[in-house]
C-alpha cells in the first residue's frame, strides 16, 4: 500500500510538522514502506479476539483521594519557558 | 416558519466541585493568578503521568443515578488529539467509547406547565483545558494553565428538545440537580456550567434529521435562548433561500445577536481517539455505587412532589420552591415555624417579597437579610391580624433594610392593624360625610365607588384598618348600590 | 582495576572504607574523559554533581550505614528527568530542557546512595536500534568504533562495557536495553511491565517502555533492580505487587528449571549465532535443567504490530512537544500553525518525525480498524501464546538480536530494515513480560547475547537463571581491548 505525496502531507499536517521541499520525497517513500510492512496484519486472522491497550490484563485504574498535593511553582516553572508574560505562556494570536 | 420543526440537543459541560484536579494534585479554585494553580502534569511536562481523582468518579456517578441511568461497571479513558494552545498534552483525556455514565432521562416542566421527559444519551469525564487570554498582548494571546486539567463531568442529551425555550427549561433542569447533588457550583460566570448547542431544522413531518450547526460555549440561560432562536432563523432562511446548512461550530456574538461560523476551525477535526495508555480501564462494583447512592438528596422533582403534595401547592409553586435547595430548605423553616395550615401564604411571601428583594440585591438565598425565622415572625402578624397584609410588605422592606424583626419595626412605626369596630366605624363615618356626592353615585349604582371608600378610609387609618372589617362595614353603612 | 570489579566487590570497599565515594567517582571521571570521546556515551557529564553526591555517600558510610549501591557511581539514560540537569532525551527539541523534577528512577537511586556521574546519548526519544538518531551523534561500540552499540539506550550500554560507569540505567520499549546490552557484551535487564515507575521516563510507547538497567553481571543488575522496583502512586501503570529480595533469589539450583526452546526464534537462526545459543543450552541441561521446544504461533506477527502500537502511542506522546512551555521553540514564529510547524519539525529528527507520522495515519479516520485496532488484537493473541508456553516452561530461551553489531550507516536508510533487529525483544515488550540478556559468546570478534524471558514478575528467576550461567561461563568478564 503506497502512500501519495497527497497522504503524507494531510498527516503532517495533522502532527503540525514541517516536511522541506526536499525532504518530502524520502518521507513519502519510507513511510510506504511501513506501512507495506506493517499491512502484514491484515493477512491475520483476528476474529473474536478482544484487543489488548495494556499488557497486564485485569488491571484496573486506582483511584487517589481528592486533597490539593501541589503548591505553586511557577517561577521556577517558567525560568526556560521560551516566551512568558505576566506569567502567561505567550503564543502568536489566536484567532478564535 | 410553521412548516419547519426545530431539533436541538445540548451538550452540557459542569465544572466538578473537587478541590484537586481529575488527574493531578493542583487545586481548583477559581481566579488564582495565571499559572500558579498548574503543576507538572497540568504543564504536560515530559515524563509525568496522570492518576485519578475519586471525587470525580463517585460524583459523575451521582449524577449517573440521579437521572435513573446505567453506570458502566467498566469505563475507559481516551485521547482525543488536537492541537491547541490551552491542551497542553496535544490531547485532551475523555471518555469515547466507554463512558463512565450511559442512558438516562430527565423530566422538565415547560412554561405552560407540561412535562417533557429528555433523553440523556450520556455523560463522561473529562479534564478541562486552560484559557487563553488576548487582552494586553499585541498581536500574541497569553495562556493561563489553572483551568487545564479541572475535571468536568460531559452531559449529552437526545436530541429531544423542539424549541429554545424547552432547550432553556432542560438546561435549566439540569442546572438544578447538578447543584442539589453538590457536585457542581453551577456558576455560569466564572465558566464552572457550560453549554453546547446542537441546532438543525427539518420540514414539519421528515424523520431524516437535517444538518446541524454546533453553537459553542453559552454561558447563560438568555443567550442559550436568544443563540437558539437566531439560528433557527438563520438556518431557515437558508434553506428557504436554496442553500445548505453546513456542519460547522459557529459562536455567539451577545453584541451583536447572531452566530458566526468559527474561523479558525477548519473542516471536522480528526481525533484520532484510542484508550489512554497511562490509564487504566476505570472498574466500579456494587458497594462503590451504594455508597454513592446513599449520599443521593432528596432530588428536585421529589422535594417539589412533596411541597405539592404536603403543603396543597401547584406544581408550578412547587416547581419553583424546589429550584435550589436552599430556597426549599428556607420555605420549609418557615413553614415549620408558621404551620402548614399557612403554606399558601408562606410560598407567596417566599416566591414573591422574598425572592424579589434577593434578585434586586443580586444575592442569593444563603446571604438573605432576612432570614426564615424573621419571615416567620413577620408572617405570624398577618395570621393574627396584627397587621393586613399590605402594610407586611412595608415592614417587610424595613426588615430587610434595617435588619430588625417584624415586631420592633411594627411597634416603632405604629403600625398595628385597627381592628376596633368602633374605631372604624367612626372613621368610615367621617369618610361618608366628606363624600357626599360618590356617596349618591355609589348607591345610584356605581358600584366601582366602592374602592373610592376603602381607599379614602385606608388614608385616613395610614392603611391600618382590618381590611376584612372595613369591607364588612363599609358594606352595612354604605348599604343601598349593589356592593 | 577498580573498573573492572562488581558492584558487591565495590560495595564490600566502601563499606570497609578501603577506598572513598570520592576516590571512586574521580577514578571513573578520568576514565571518562580519556576514553568517552571515542565513544560519545555522553550527552551531559555531571562532575560536580558527581562529586556531591560522592561526598554525600562517604558521609552515610563514614556513619557506618550500609547498602549494596551506596557509594557506587552510575549513569542515567538522558530518558530520565533529573532535576537541576539538562534532560535532552537524545534530542534538539529537548537541548535547553533543564528537568525541574527527578524521575522516580532516579530518585530511588539517589536515595541508595548511588553517585551521578552523568546522562548518556541514546536516540532520539529513544526511537532506534543503533543510536544514531541522537541529536548528540552517534555512539561507537568499543568492541569496534565503526559499529553501533544498539539502541535506544546505546550509551548506557557502550559506557558499561567500556568500563566508564559500573552500572547504568536504560530502557527498553521494544528491546532498548537488551538489544544494546547483546552488541556490546554485557547484561541488560528489562522488568516486567508495571514493575518499575515510569513517572519522570520520558514517554514513547505508554504502555511498552520500562525502565531497566545495564550492569556487568546478573548479580549487580539484581541489586539495582531491587532499589528501582516497587509500587509509585504517581504512576498508574505501576503495579502494587511487593518486591521480592532478588539477591536472596540467586544461587538457587536450576535443578528441574524447565526452559522453552521458542520454536519460532530458531527457525532460520543465522548458523554461529545457533551454535552460541547450543552452548548455553549445554550449560543449562549441565546446571540441571530440561529445555523443550515451544511454539509462539503468532510471535512473527510481533514486529509489525509494535509498530503500529508504539508510532501510535508516541505520535499522542510527542503532542506535548510544541515549543510554548519548554524545549525547542523556532524563531519569529509567523502564527501559531507555522509556531507548531517549525518548532515541530526542527526540534525533531527524521526518524522521530517518520514514527509521528506513522503513528498518526495508523489512528486516523479510516484506518484505525485496520491497523491500531487490529494491531491490539494481534498483541493479544502474541501474549495468550507466551501465557500458554509459561503453563509448560518456567522460562523461555533464545538470541538477543538476529546478528552481531552492525557497521554504522548501514541501515540508516532504510527504516524497515533497521525495525527488523527486535525482531527477538519485541514479543516480550508487547506481553509486558520480564526478559534479560547476558553475552553468550562471540561472531566476527564482535560479542552475541542469550535472552532469557519469563512470565509477569518473575525476575527473580529470570536473573538467578542468567547469574548461574554467568557462574559456569566467563563472557560476561571479556572487555573491549583498551577499556580493560
Amino acid at each position: 500500500m503506497s502512500l501519495t505525496r497527497q497522504d503524507v502531507e494531510k498527516i503532517a499536517h495533522l502532527a503540525r510538522l514541517s516536511i522541506t521541499e526536499r525532504e518530502m520525497p524520502v518521507y513519502v517513500s519510507s513511510l510506504s514502506s511501513i506501512v507495506n510492512f506493517v499491512d502484514e496484519l491484515s493477512r491475520a486472522d483476528t476474529s473474536g479476539v478482544q484487543p489488548m491497550a495494556h499488557p497486564l490484563d485485569g488491571q484496573h485504574q486506582r483511584l487517589r483521594a481528592d486533597a490539593v498535593s501541589e503548591s505553586d511553582h511557577h517561577e521556577k516553572y517558567q525560568r526556560n519557558a521560551p516566551a512568558v508574560a505576566a506569567g502567561l505562556y505567550v503564543v502568536p494570536r489566536v484567532i478564535e | 416558519m410553521s412548516n419547519w420543526e426545530v431539533v436541538i440537543g445540548l451538550e452540557i459541560h459542569a465544572q466538578l466541585a473537587t478541590k484537586s484536579k481529575i488527574f493531578s494534585g493542583s487545586p481548583t479554585a477559581y481566579g488564582a493568578p495565571p499559572n500558579t494553580q498548574a503543576d507538572l502534569v497540568d504543564l504536560a511536562y515530559p515524563g509525568v503521568l496522570p492518576v485519578l481523582n475519586a471525587r470525580a468518579v463517585q460524583m459523575a456517578v451521582k449524577f449517573g443515578l440521579a437521572i435513573d441511568a446505567a453506570v458502566a461497571r467498566r469505563s475507559v479513558f481516551a485521547r482525543k488529539n488536537y492541537f491547541y494552545p490551552d491542551l497542553p498534552k496535544g490531547y485532551q483525556i475523555s471518555q469515547y467509547e466507554l463512558p463512565v455514565v450511559a442512558r438516562g432521562t430527565l423530566k422538565v416542566m415547560l412554561d405552560d406547565g407540561s412535562v417533557k421527559t429528555v433523553g440523556i444519551t450520556r455523560a463522561h469525564l473529562e479534564e478541562d483545558a486552560g484559557k487563553s487570554l488576548h487582552e494586553g498582548l499585541a498581536h500574541a494571546t497569553g495562556i493561563d494553565l489553572n483551568r487545564a486539567g479541572t475535571p468536568l463531568l460531559e452531559i449529552v442529551s437526545e436530541p429531544d428538545m423542539r424549541s429554545a425555550k424547552e432547550a432553556v427549561a432542560y438546561m435549566k433542569k439540569i442546572h438544578t440537580l447538578v447543584r442539589y447533588l453538590e457536585i457542581c457550583d453551577g456558576n455560569m460566570q466564572e465558566g464552572s456550567f457550560r453549554c453546547d448547542a446542537n441546532v438543525s431544522v427539518r420540514p414539519k413531518g421528515q424523520e431524516k434529521f437535517g444538518t446541524r450547526a454546533e453553537i459553542k460555549n453559552l454561558n447563560s440561560f438568555r443567550f442559550v435562548e436568544k443563540a437558539i432562536q437566531y439560528e433557527v432563523a438563520r438556518q431557515v432562511e437558508l434553506i428557504e433561500s436554496g442553500g445548505k446548512v453546513a456542519q460547522e461550530t459557529r459562536l455567539y456574538d451577545s453584541d451583536k445577536d447572531e452566530t458566526r461560523s468559527m474561523r479558525s476551525k477548519e473542516e471536522a477535526n480528526d481525533y484520532r481517539y484510542f484508550p489512554d495508555p497511562d490509564l487504566l480501564p476505570v472498574v466500579i462494583d456494587e458497594l462503590f455505587i451504594e455508597a454513592v447512592r446513599a449520599t443521593l438528596p432528596e432530588l428536585p422533582d421529589q422535594k417539589a412532589a412533596r411541597f405539592a403534595k404536603d403543603f396543597a401547592l401547584s406544581a408550578y409553586d412547587a416547581g419553583v420552591l424546589s429550584a435550589s435547595r436552599e430556597l426549599g430548605a428556607y420555605f420549609e423553616a418557615v413553614i415549620a415555624g408558621l404551620g402548614a395550615s399557612h403554606a399558601k401564604l408562606a410560598a407567596n411571601w417566599v416566591m414573591g417579597e422574598l425572592s424579589s428583594a434577593l434578585n434586586r440585591d443580586n444575592a442569593d438565598i444563603a446571604n438573605s437579610k432576612v432570614n426564615p425565622r424573621a419571615l416567620t415572625g413577620l408572617l405570624k402578624r398577618i395570621v393574627d391580624e396584627t397587621i393586613s397584609g399590605k402594610i407586611a410588605k412595608e415592614v417587610f422592606e424595613a426588615m430587610w433594610s434595617e435588619g430588625k424583626a417584624a415586631d420592633a419595626i411594627i411597634e416603632a412605626k405604629g403600625l398595628r392593624q385597627i381592628t376596633d369596630s368602633g374605631a372604624i366605624e367612626g372613621v368610615i363615618d367621617s369618610v361618608i360625610a366628606a363624600n357626599p356626592k360618590q356617596l349618591a353615585d355609589y348607591r345610584s349604582g356605581k358600584d366601582k365607588l366602592f374602592g373610592f371608600f376603602v381607599g379614602q378610609v385606608m388614608k385616613a387609618t395610614g392603611g391600618k384598618a382590618n381590611p376584612a372589617q372595613l369591607n364588612e362595614l363599609l358594606k352595612t353603612k354604605l348599604g343601598g348600590g349593589n356592593a | 582495576m577498580l573498573h573492572n570489579l562488581f558492584i558487591g566487590e565495590l560495595a564490600e570497599r566502601l563499606a570497609k572504607r578501603q577506598i572513598s565515594s570520592v576516590e571512586l567517582t574521580r577514578h571513573f571521571l578520568s576514565r571518562i574523559e580519556r576514553l568517552n570521546p571515542a565513544l560519545n556515551a555522553f550527552i551531559t557529564l555531571t562532575v560536580e554533581r558527581a562529586l556531591e553526591d560522592a561526598a554525600a555517600a562517604d558521609a552515610r558510610l563514614g556513619k557506618g550505614e550500609k547498602g549494596p549501591l551506596l557509594g557506587i557511581p552510575l549513569i542515567h539514560k538522558d530518558i530520565f528527568c533529573t532535576s537541576g540537569v539538562k534532560t535532552s532525551c537524545g534530542s534538539r527539541m529537548l537541548d535547553n530542557f533543564v528537568a525541574p523534577y527527578d524521575a522516580t528512577v532516579v530518585a530511588r537511586l539517589k536515595g541508595a546512595g548511588t553517585v551521578m556521574l552523568g546522562k548518556s546519548n541514546m536516540d532520539e526519544f529513544a526511537m532506534g536500534s543503533s543510536n544514531e538518531t541522537s541529536y548528540y551523534g552517534p555512539v561507537k561500540n568499543p568492541w569496534d568504533i565503526s559499529k553501533v552499540p544498539g539502541g535506544s539506550s546505546g550509551g548506557s550500554a557502550a559506557a558499561t562495557a567500556a568500563r566508564l560507569t559500573p552500572l547504568a540505567t536504560g530502557t527498553d520499549t521494544g528491546g532498548s536495553i537488551r538489544q544494546p546490552a547483546a552488541l556490546t557484551g554485557v547484561t541488560g535487564l528489562k522488568p516486567t511491565y508495571g514493575r518499575v515507575s515510569r513517572y519522570g521516563m520520558i514517554a514513547f510507547a505508554s504502555s511498552l517502555d520500562q525502565a531497566g538497567v545495564f550492569a556487568r553481571s546478573a548479580g549487580d543488575a539484581a541489586a539495582v533492580l531491587q532499589a528501582m522496583a516497587g509500587f509509585d502512586p504517581r504512576d498508574s501503570t505501576s503495579v502494587d505487587v511487593p518486591v521480592p529480595d532478588y539477591s536472596k533469589a540467586l544461587g538457587a539450583p536450576l535443578k528441574g528449571l524447565k526452559i522453552g526452546l521458542l520454536r519460532e526464534f530458531f527457525d532460520g537462526l543465522e548458523p554461529r549465532n545457533a551454535a552460541l545459543i547450543e552452548e548455553a543450552l549445554n550449560i543449562y541441561t549441565g546446571l540441571g535443567a530440561e529445555t523443550r521446544e515451544v511454539s509462539l504461533p503468532h510471535l512473527p506477527l510481533s514486529v509489525p504490530t509494535y509498530y503500529v502500537v508504539a508510532p501510535a502511542e508516541c505520535s499522542s506522546n510527542l503532542s506535548r512537544f510544541d515549543g510554548v512551555r519548554f524545549g525547542y521553540r523556532c524563531e519569529d514564529p509567523k502564527d501559531l500553525l507555522d509556531l507548531y510547524k517549525r518548532s515541530r519539525g526542527e526540534g525533531f529528527g527524521a526518524e522521530v518525525k517518520r514514527r509521528i507520522m506513522t503513528g498518526t495515519y495508523v489512528l486516523s479516520a479510516g484506518y484505525f480498524d485496520a491497523y491500531y485496532l487490529k494491531a491490539q488484537k494481534a498483541r493479544r493473541m502474541i501474549t495468550d501464546d507466551f501465557r500458554a508456553a509459561f503453563e509448560k516452561v518456567d522460562l523461555v530461551i533464545g538470541p538477543t538480536t538476529p546478528t552481531p553489531a552492525f557497521d554504522i550507516g548501514a541501515k540508516m536508510n532504510d527504516p524497515v530494515l533497521m525495525y527488523l533487529n527486535d525482531i527477538y525483544t519485541i514479543g516480550a515488550n508487547l506481553a509486558g513480560l520480564p526478559a534479560v540478556s547476558v553475552p553468550c559468546g562471540f561472531v566476527d570478534a564482535l560479542p552475541m547475547g542469550l535472552q532469557l524471558i519469563g512470565p509477569h514478575f518473575a525476575e527473580a528467576k529470570l536473573l538467578n537463571a542468567a547469574h548461574q550461567y554467568q557462574q559456569a561461563t566467563d563472557w560476561h568478564k571479556h572487555a573491549p581491548r583498551g577499556y580493560e
